[in-house]
């Protein structure tokens, strides 16, 4: 029994203060990227992007440019029509099913609508973040092992979610449902993490813990984080990168310092202004 | 050491972590699901099944089957009667939810919780439950030792359980009336029936059609099976006749097609009008 | 258009509906041979006639063991029918909801399968069923069967599509598998409504049962047409009240479990 005591804490250890290296070493690596639905219009068109170990990438547009389609091609939630994925070293654009799973594992996602399973505790909707890693017999009856209930007890005590976890999902407020929904995708120990629309259903408050939530886990964790955002000035003050998309190209691909009035414009085609009273 | 988990809250047991707790839910889910699994699997061994040569039945079956069918033919009616016979069904139909839909609504105005008083609300709805208890077939036989065997006996049983059925789910939309806007019409000197016409007929009206057709669908069906048990007329007499009076498998094939192909009409105007109304899928 | 415009153009659409219904009514009628004043004339004729005829006396409960058997039969047939189906349709539930549909060409083969079975009527079934198996329990479970799988595949489709497809996208997306994203991400929070669909099917098989009883000569629907018959009203009046208490029982049942598990 004393073992397991023991394992957590090397495993907290391992995944809390796991030391960041200089060298930025390559995640994820898009090469012209595209993706239509049907021959006329173009959704994505010749996308390259290139995000690094524990980055901290926002990607910001309109409405309708691409955001979303964009992240879930990095998964293949959505098959892009042309380009190439590599994700920690390996093409991942033509595996295959089981193949494609292994490597989904290793990828977190969180969702603007949290996509919980309501009717489940947070304890069970957090674990469902180790299927990737099991097989399909082991999911279904939902075994776990105590090493893997020790790991998201760890993890939702970190996001503050410790008086919750055998509370059902549908009883939680937005804020409380999102970390739970960070915590199913850190679960997973992943190297990447995709964030679409995390916070657009959130209140002021609840919305600046996520993003420090987000924050902390690019930089003590050294998790890659890609987020979709429409809220540039949220972009600006957390990013260390922001990549910006206009009817489905990239047309803006630095650090937010460099993200001038014109840049937003070829953005959004409008002022950042008028975005901020919108 | 005895381990202990990293949080006060959590449970263990044998030295487990648990993922959840049982809740009252929980154990009412889990007793209904070994119930109904329990009486499913001993079920039919309660039953008296006679002789039976299963082997015999199964074969003989799926010949009747393909007969039905592969070979559909019409031998003792036309395609014209056939037609008459859906036309009677449906108008049987047609009048059980008519009249149903008339009396329903005024029985759920009076059966409404914002709408009208508790112990009127409650004979109506107890009254309703006693005429959902019993079988259609069951009133429609009662009402034919009065009123005779034919239409009048069929559309009554039937408009019963379609009030009993239409009803609640009336009473349903109209209890989703904001209570501010009753109030409201009240404090500027509104009646009772001026409520009811300019704030709850518009508010669910669309609810209302909604329901009554899904009834008409379900009520085909009923007209259907009352011609058959009941001898009311219809295709489905002419069904029973063919099946039980002159055993040709050929015909009552071809005349469940039609009536089949009736059925999914309905059912997809049903749905269209659903999606229409309700912006359902 | 003008707002007096459009309410007058309303009210025309309205007038011109409740013609039309008016027509229809008419028509049916006639079609029918309905009498619409003989027919609200029969109703407390009846009423009158079932509170004088339909009262169970003392020599009809000397018959109840036989009727507690014939009733006791349909109910175990009703369950068994229900539950069975339940099964069957909620493997192409599976298939045929957008949510969880494997490819497009298996969702549209279930449905169509499903409301095919839907839509042939139940009296249909046993009138076929009953010419291969006789008048036999068989023939009352199948034609139960047949009808309660389709409307139930109807039912766990709306239900499975209802409930968001949101847990489903974040279970894939983490690497689940098929039947992981299912039984983890789907049946939790369907299942409830699923199992008020079964009860519901449940309570309305004892009454079809009865319909198919009398005429494939099974159940109580069998001891109902015999006595019916043979003009014995007071077995008749003991027959329909048992199968009252029977369907308020289902109700209750039903209705806490409900409440129990929502």
């Amino acid at each position: 029994m004393a073992t397991i005591t023991l394992e957590r804490t090397e495993q907290q250890a391992d995944i809390f203060s796991r030391p960041q290296s200089k060298v930025a070493e390559t995640v994820l690596q898009l090469t012209d990227v595209a993706k239509t639905y049907d021959k006329q219009t173009m959704i994505l068109r010749n996308i390259d992007v290139a995000l690094h170990k524990g980055e901290f990438v926002s990607i910001i547009g309109k409405s309708g440019a691409g955001k979303s389609t964009l992240l879930r091609c990095v998964n293949r939630m959505i098959e892009p029509t042309s380009g190439e994925i590599v994700f920690d070293g390996q093409n991942i654009t033509h595996l295959k099913k089981k193949e494609l799973r292994k490597q989904r594992a290793k990828i977190g996602m969180i969702f603007q609508h949290y996509n919980l399973v309501s009717r489940l505790t947070v304890f069970e909707n957090v674990l469902h973040g180790r299927f990737g890693y099991k097989s399909t017999l082991q999911g279904v009856l939902g075994l776990y092992t105590e090493e893997e209930k020790q790991l998201a007890l760890t993890i939702l005590e970190k996001l503050g979610m410790q008086e919750h976890i055998y509370k059902r999902c549908d009883q939680l407020s937005g804020g409380q449902k999102q970390r739970v929904g960070i915590a199913r995708a850190l679960v997973q120990e992943p190297t990447l993490l995709l964030c679409d629309e995390p916070i657009a259903s959130l209140d002021p408050n609840a919305s600046k813990i996520i993003m420090d939530h987000l924050k902390e886990i690019s930089q003590s964790m050294g998790i890659t984080v890609l987020v979709n955002l429409h809220q540039v000035d949220v972009a600006m003050k957390y990013s260390d990168r922001i990549i910006g998309l206009s009817h489905g190209t990239k047309v803006f691909d630095d650090v937010p310092s460099r993200l001038s009035q014109f840049a937003i414009r070829d953005i959004y085609g409008t002022d950042v202004d008028e975005l901020i009273t919108e | 050491m005895e381990a202990l988990p990293s949080l006060p809250n959590v449970a263990m047991k044998n030295g487990r972590i648990q993922i959840k707790k049982q809740t009252k839910a929980t154990i009412v889910m889990r007793i209904v699901l070994w119930t109904l699994f329990a009486m499913t699997v001993i079920g039919p061994f309660l039953l008296d099944y006679g002789e039976i040569d299963w082997a015999e039945a199964l074969s003989l079956t799926l010949g009747n089957l393909q007969m039905m069918f592969l070979q559909p033919a019409f031998n003792q009616i036309t395609f014209g009667t056939a037609m008459m016979q859906i036309g009677i069904t449906l108008a049987l139909a047609f009048l059980a939810t008519v009249l149903g839909a008339v009396i329903s609504f005024f029985l759920a105005a009076f059966s409404a919780r914002n709408l009208s008083p508790a112990w009127l609300a409650n004979i109506i709805i107890a009254s309703n439950s006693f005429v959902r208890a019993v079988p259609t077939v069951l009133w429609v036989l009662i009402f034919a030792i009065v009123a005779g065997l034919g239409a009048i006996a069929c559309v009554l049983g039937m408009m019963l359980h379609t009030i009993a059925y239409l009803t609640k789910a009336y009473a349903e939309s109209f209890e989703e009336l904001d209570e501010g806007t009753i109030e409201a019409l009240k404090a500027s000197g509104a009646n009772w029936w001026h409520i009811v016409w300019h704030a709850v007929i518009p508010q669910s009206s669309s609810y209302i059609i909604s329901w009554t057709f899904l009834r008409f669908e379900t009520n085909y069906d009923v007209a259907v099976a009352m011609g058959a048990a009941a001898a009311a007329g219809g295709i489905g007499f002419e069904l029973f006749m063919a099946s039980s009076f002159y055993y040709d498998l050929h015909e009552v094939g071809m005349i469940t097609y039609c009536a089949l192909v009736v059925a999914i009409l309905l059912e997809m105007i049903s749905i269209r009008i659903k999606r229409h109304y309700l912006g359902k899928a | 258009m003008t707002g007096t415009q459009f309410l007058r153009k309303k009210k025309w659409t309205m007038t011109i509906v409740f013609i039309i219904l008016i027509a229809l009514t008419y028509g049916s009628a006639a079609l029918t041979q309905f009498n619409l004043i003989d027919g609200l004339a029969s109703i407390p004729a009846t009423i009158a006639w079932m509170f004088s005829n339909l009262i169970p006396t003392a020599a009809s409960f000397e018959n109840l063991p036989k009727v507690l058997g014939r009733l006791w039969e349909t109910i175990i047939l009703a369950i068994v029918a229900s539950t069975t189906a339940a099964i069957c349709a909620l493997l192409f539930a599976m298939l045929g909801a957008q949510t969880t549909q494997v490819n497009r060409f298996f969702g549209v083969t279930a449905r169509f399968i499903a409301s095919v079975f839907r839509n042939i009527p139940v009296v249909a079934w046993a009138l076929i069923l009953v010419i291969s198996f006789g008048h036999h329990i068989l023939t009352g479970y199948f034609a139960l069967f047949f009808s309660t799988f389709g409307f139930l595949v109807r039912m766990f489709i709306e239900t499975i599509d209802e409930a968001s497809s949101d847990g489903v996208e974040a279970l894939t997306a983490s690497g689940a598998t098929y039947f992981q994203m299912v039984v983890k991400g789907v049946l939790p929070d369907t299942l409830p409504q699923m199992l008020s669909w079964v009860f519901y099917m449940i309570e309305t098989n004892i009454r079809s049962a009865t319909l198919v009883g009398i005429l494939t000569g099974t159940g109580i629907g069998y001891l109902f047409d015999l006595y019916y018959k043979n003009l014995d009203y007071a077995m008749l009046g003991l027959i329909t009240i048992l199968i009252i208490v029977i369907v308020f029982f289902i109700e209750f049942t039903s209705n806490s479990v409900r409440r129990a598990i929502s």
